[in-house]
């Protein structure tokens, strides 16, 4: 199973995560996205940069509970709630957040 | 809820859990293996701690370089211990000393307890687990 962009194939498992992290990049989260029925905006990208950044540093995706405290302290309280990143992404900004970044499904994620 | 003394989680029952680690990093994978479960089991709110003795103490250590064993190195994935709330993590002092390592080689803060001390800490937890 692959994405196609620009030409080149992208793998990804049965749910639709990347197997290679390293062959990220925007235009395949934008077709991930898509797929996701996601209709990506500044604030998306915003938390999508920051789980990229979250990955390189411990090079796990965070639980949900982890992502919202981490996103609160980087980005404040405003935006480091339950609310705020559900409605950005309605199947959870664990799941579909860290699909759409080209990451691993959260370990721990049922 | 109803009466009687079936744990749950509404109860919000907490037990001590201990990971006990006690092998090099590589080679194996049961570091890798407690590492995760660690984080699974996170989720369920328990008071976690962490044991590093015998050569599982060289799991924290700082600098490892995997290249030439060709696999990812998770030694990064320590440091996130923290935003999951799990803090308690214990280094055998004589394992730590015989393998002439200090409490400043490790990528995570770690409390130095000598061999009683950790025989005392994992008689005084509800579960242990070993990897």
């Amino acid at each position: 199973m692959s994405y196609e962009v620009n030409g080149k194939t992208v793998d990804h498992d049965e749910e639709g995560y990347i197997t290679e992290i390293g062959s990220w990049s925007e235009e395949i989260a934008k077709i991930i996205a898509q797929a996701e029925g996601v209709a990506m905006t500044d604030e998306h990208w915003e938390v999508i940069r920051f789980l990229r950044e979250y990955y390189n540093e411990y090079q796990i995706a965070p639980a949900v509970r982890v992502l919202t405290k981490a996103v609160a302290k980087k980005l404040g309280p405003e935006k480091g709630n339950n609310k705020y990143l559900y409605e950005l992404f309605p199947y959870g900004p664990g799941k579909q957040a860290c699909k759409i970044a080209g990451l691993p499904k959260p370990t721990g994620c049922v | 809820m109803s009466q009687g003394d079936e744990p749950s989680f509404e109860t919000g029952v907490v037990k001590k859990f201990l990971y006990l680690n006690r092998k090099a990093p590589y080679g194996t994978v049961y570091a890798l293996e407690v590492l995760e479960m660690v984080l699974i089991s996170a989720a369920f709110e328990q008071d976690v701690h962490l044991a590093f003795v015998d050569d599982g103490v060289y799991q924290i250590r700082k600098g490892q370089d995997t290249k030439s064993v060709e696999m990812k190195s998770f030694l990064p994935t320590y440091r996130a211990l923290e935003g999951y709330d799990i803090e308690k993590l214990y280094v055998e002092k004589e394992s730590m000393e015989e393998r002439g390592l200090t409490s400043g080689d490790f990528v995570v803060p770690v409390e130095v307890i000598d061999r009683a001390a950790m025989g005392s800490l994992i008689d005084s937890m509800d579960v242990v687990l070993g990897g």
